[in-house]
Parts: C-alpha cells; sequence; structure tokens
C-alpha cells in the first residue's frame, strides 16, 4: 500500500486542516511510514476476538437530571474570538 | 536546611507542628523557581499572588489545628491541561493561548478544597502528544539532571518541576506513558491510576478511553497522598469508577512476603539499553531479598501495542479536536468564508505533531480505512487486555523498565515521529489495557541519567504497587539524590 498525495490532500480536508504544499509533502511521507509500519497488525488473528470497548465494566451511569453548571457568561464571551453584546460572533453559516 | 526539598509528608508535618509555615514553604518553591526556571522552563504559568494568598489562609488554618488533610498549605505544580477557573491554559498550544477557563476541573476543585497551594502550570508536549516536551508551543523544557537532555513527555515539565525542587509535588495526566516515562527521566516517582480511578472532568481531552490524571512526586509515600486527594467517582465523568477510595498510605506496610511478581519476557528484547536492563534486573533480585516471589511471564501481544496505541489515540484525537474550530474560544484565524475560517484557525492554532495526529486518526476512520485500521485495532487491543488478564492469574503485579533508555538528546528524535513513539513501548499497553503503573528512580547511567523502574497492578490495585515500591524505596537512595543545579 503506497499513501498518495491526493488521498492526504482528502484526509486534511475531512479534517479541516488546511495544509501548506510542504506539508503537504512531509506528510505523505511520514504517513505511509507509520501506516506500514501498522500493517504489522494484520499478522494478528482476531477474527474469533469482540472489539475492545470499554477498559473498566460499567454500565449505564444514570443520575438525576438536573442542571448542576451555572455559567458565567462574561468569562464565557471573555474567550470568544469575536462578540457583539452577549453573543458569539461568526462568520456567515448559511449561504 | 532550604523547605523546597522537602516531601510532601515531610513539610505537611513540619507545617502540622508550626515549624515551618505554608508562606515560608510557598516562597521557598518561588525562589526555588527564580533561580533555576531560566534554565529548566519547566512553568508556562506562575500564580505568585494567588499562591500566597492560598498560602496564607492554610497557615490560618493550620493554627486551628485539628486533623488538617495531608496537602493544606504544600505548594503544588499542575500541568497546563488542568482547566483552572481564571488562569491561562494553554495545554502547550498557539490555539488556546489566551484561553482563560470559567471554571476548575474535578482535581482542581479537590485540591484547593484540602488546602493545597497552587504554584502554576507547567510545559507540556501541545495536547499531551508527545514523550519528550519539546512538541509545546511555549517553550523548551531541560532535564534538571542534564540540561541537553529531554525531561521525556508529555508531563515533562511537572516531572522536571518536582526533579529542581520547584515544587513540593505535582500533577500529570498519562494517556501513553506520559507521567511514568518523564517521573523516570527525571528521577522522580509517577503514578498513573486505573482508568476510571480519577475523574477526568475538566481535563483538556486527548484520547478518552485512555487519559488519566496522576501524580508526580518525590517519593512513594507522597504519591500515595496525592492519589488519595484526587480519588473517587465524580457525577461530570461518567466513566469514573463508583468505588470507594481505600486510604493508600496504609498499603506503606514494608511487607511484600510472598508477593508474586511478574517480568514479561517480552519486555527484555530489542532495544533496551543494557545499563536499563542491569539496574531493572538488580531492582527484581531486591524486591526478592525483600520477600517477594518472582514468575516468569509472557505478554505475546507486546509488539502490537505501538501499532494499536497510535491508531487508538490519533482517531479518538482526531474527534477530541474538531471542537477548536475558532468559533467560541481560541484562535481564529481570518478567512473568506465559514470553511477557509475553519481550515486557515486549524492551520495556524496546531503544531506539527498534532497535525500528523489528527491526519492519522482521520484516516483511520474514514470511510475505507475504518474496519482495515480503527476496528483491527481495537480487535488487538482486546488481546492485549486479555493477555494481562491471565498474566494476572499468575503474579500480583508485574515490574518492568519504565522505559527502554535514560533521557534521550533535545532534538534526537524529534524529526523521526515513529522512533519516537516506540520510546512509549514499555508504558503504552498499560494504558491500552486500562491498569495502574507506577515508575519510581532504580539507578542512573554511566551519564549520571535517572533510570525508571515501572511497577504494573490489577485494576483498581493501586495498593499493592505503592506497597511493592514503598518497600523498594525504603531498601534504596536513588530517590535521595538532587540533580546539582
Amino acid at each position: 500500500m503506497q499513501l498518495t498525495r491526493k488521498e492526504v490532500q482528502k484526509v486534511a480536508t475531512l479534517a479541516r486542516l488546511h495544509l501548506t504544499a510542504e506539508e503537504e509533502e512531509h506528510l505523505t511521507e511520514e504517513l505511509d511510514a507509520i501506516l506500514r509500519y501498522m500493517e504489522r497488525l494484520n499478522q494478528v488473528d482476531t477474527s474469533r476476538v469482540e472489539p475492545f470497548t470499554h477498559a473498566v465494566d460499567v454500565v449505564n451511569a444514570f443520575r438525576e437530571d438536573k442542571v448542576t453548571n451555572h455559567p458565567n457568561a462574561e468569562a464565557l464571551l471573555a474567550n470568544a474570538p469575536d462578540t457583539d453584546h452577549t453573543f458569539f460572533k461568526v462568520p456567515k453559516i448559511i449561504e | 536546611m532550604n523547605p523546597a526539598v522537602l516531601t510532601l509528608h515531610d513539610a505537611g508535618e513540619k507545617l502540622r507542628k508550626h515549624e515551618l509555615s505554608s508562606q515560608e514553604l510557598t516562597l521557598a518553591a518561588f525562589q526555588r523557581i527564580s533561580e533555576t526556571d531560566e534554565k529548566i522552563h519547566a512553568y508556562i504559568t506562575l500564580c505568585r499572588d494567588a499562591a500566597l494568598e492560598q498560602a496564607k489562609q492554610a497557615d490560618e488554618r493550620l493554627k486551628r489545628g485539628g486533623n488538617p488533610p495531608p496537602l493544606l498549605g504544600i505548594p503544588i505544580a499542575l500541568k497546563d491541561i488542568f482547566v483552572t477557573e481564571g488562569v491561562l491554559t494553554t495545554c502547550g498550544s498557539k490555539i488556546l493561548g489566551n484561553f482563560v477557563p470559567p471554571y476548575d476541573g474535578t482535581a482542581v476543585k479537590k485540591l484547593k478544597e484540602r488546602g493545597a497551594v497552587i504554584v502554576g502550570k507547567t510545559n507540556m508536549d501541545e495536547f499531551a502528544m508527545g514523550s519528550s516536551t519539546e512538541n509545546s508551543a511555549l517553550a523548551v523544557t531541560r532535564n534538571p539532571w542534564n540540561l541537553e537532555r529531554v525531561p521525556g513527555g508529555s508531563s515533562g515539565g511537572s516531572a522536571a518541576a518536582v526533579a529542581a525542587d520547584q515544587c513540593v509535588a505535582a500533577f500529570g495526566t498519562d494517556t501513553g506513558g506520559s507521567i511514568r516515562q518523564p517521573a523516570a527521566f527525571c528521577g522522580v516517582v509517577g503514578l498513573k491510576p486505573t482508568y476510571g480511578r480519577v475523574s477526568r472532568y475538566g481535563i483538556i481531552a486527548f484520547a478518552s478511553s485512555m487519559d488519566q490524571v496522576g501524580p508526580i512526586t518525590k517519593d512513594v509515600r507522597d504519591c500515595a497522598l496525592m492519589l488519595e486527594a484526587i480519588a473517587g467517582h465524580d457525577p461530570a465523568d461518567s466513566t469514573s469508577a463508583d468505588r470507594s477510595v481505600p486510604l493508600y498510605r496504609q498499603a506503606l506496610t514494608g511487607d511484600i512476603k510472598g508477593l508474586r511478581v511478574g517480568v514479561p519476557k517480552e519486555y527484555f528484547i530489542t532495544g533496551i539499553a543494557p545499563e536499563v536492563e542491569q539496574a531493572v534486573r538488580d531492582a527484581i533480585r531486591l524486591l526478592v531479598k525483600n520477600g517477594a516471589v518472582v514468575e516468569e511471564i509472557s505478554l505475546p501481544h507486546t509488539e502490537y501495542a505501538v501499532a494499536v496505541y497510535y491508531i487508538v489515540a490519533t482517531a479518538e484525537a482526531s474527534s477530541n479536536l474538531a471542537r477548536y474550530d475558532g468559533m467560541r474560544f481560541g484562535h481564529r484565524a481570518g478567512g473568506k468564508d465559514l470553511l477557509e475560517t475553519y481550515m486557515l484557525s486549524r492551520e495556524e492554532g496546531f503544531g506539527p505533531e498534532v497535525k500528523r495526529r489528527i491526519m492519522l486518526g482521520t484516516y483511520a476512520l474514514s470511510a475505507g480505512y475504518y474496519d482495515a485500521f480503527y476496528l483491527k485495532a481495537q480487535g488487538v487491543r482486546a488481546l492485549i487486555k486479555r493477555d494481562f488478564d491471565a498474566a494476572f492469574q499468575r503474579c500480583d503485579a508485574i515490574v518492568t523498565p519504565t522505559a527502554p533508555t535514560t533521557a534521550f538528546k533535545i532534538g534526537e528524535k524529534i524529526a523521526d515521529p515513529l522512533q519516537m513513539y516506540l520510546s512509549d513501548i514499555y508504558t503504552i499497553s498499560v494504558n491500552l489495557a486500562g491498569l495502574p503503573a507506577l515508575s519510581l528512580p532504580c539507578g542512573f547511567d554511566a551519564d549520571g541519567m535517572p533510570i525508571g523502574l515501572q511497577i504494573i497492578g490489577k485494576q483498581f490495585d493501586e495498593a499493592t504497587i505503592l506497597r511493592l515500591a514503598y518497600t523498594y524505596e525504603q531498601a534504596t537512595e536513588w530517590h535521595r539524590r538532587k540533580p546539582s543545579l
């Protein structure tokens, strides 16, 4: 298997990452080497094993449905890149 | 004597006997930081004013007497992955370069309730992704034992701060070895608890099926006291275990007679430095001399652990880090539309290793590759867990090296990600299986760099690994050595 630059571009778009041409080239090479290393997993027969789901046996964790957090709107908005009064200001989402 | 060098239990005793005040102890830590941190760069943010205020309040509580909690008045450092109300929390990333959280995570809340003094936030690999702290977007942390070497990672700042006496003790997080490996590289004690033992609420997420909070300390007793303070069920983290928390300090009996210690043959083959192997073999002999019984065991799927880990952890990371979109918090870049804003914000905000892992994880989860990579990895992960279950039928704890080598040089592995990943070989299986494990000093190599011994326990049996570690520590002097700075 050989990872192509086109596949890297496709994955970058899925991951919402803009990559420079140089980054694309590096990543194609590096990810290819890492994925080749991972091919060793094909040596293991997993046909009779249930895939792992959780380290510790837990059943559904139920709790009362009540409000426990009381967010401080001012502190939350203080972290926003852009605000308008008490709103988060974001780029246009619907054309 | 400079109070900065004290262990937590010694400092605590002096505080309770009023031989020392928390304010003196806290000032000593800050004095030490101002003398040494220009060289080491363990801290990202210092909380001097708040810490001195917390120390003052602790002194008032200590004056009232009663039965004060062990952490009261003790200066503690936190990895910059802990969400702290009103204190800059970067997670080592540019994307959170000016993030000031509006709340405290559960561990931080518990520490404050118990009267601990928060000295500051320590450096780390960006989003805890790395084994050397070189992936921090903010600073390069240096190993106090040799400034040309890495402190390990990702909790490198916390381990270096403890080793350099810049705090009495610290907390880190461990997803694939990020507490144990830096503890080994810096000659201190580090414990990763069982998955679910400590709440993850308010810990910035990397790989949610493996992330755990744990202490980095100057000795094993401190480690037990620190774990007691933060362990336990938390309704805000549905994966935290609803089990009672033992008094871990009661496990420190010094008696390990008849305890069965497993030594996995797969951990002593290729790539291990001869001096590391020698030190670990000597440590095993010392445990036997103190009454433990050695069993050779086998963990046959060990050679696949690195591959499994870097599929599962990156897959989880790619989902967890999707939240950094530049909308409600974190860095936002200017783009011509929404999509370009997302893509440029993430391009500018994330460093190379984080991008590499997001790409790898997105690939492993994408259509056409999910079965071949993600599902396959979870299948092998189940077999790794099964290996441990079988081994623990024959032994009570497993003893291994923490890392195949001592601390490597800054810049040595950063250009080769796969080499860097392979340095986690002894620690990552533990996270894949959700087990507790501790690293403590067991010697030094010819260059004077510390070597770490790893003790792995059964799920929720931190008490046994603390008992073994304490017995070993009582019989040795390694933990008393200090770097000259």
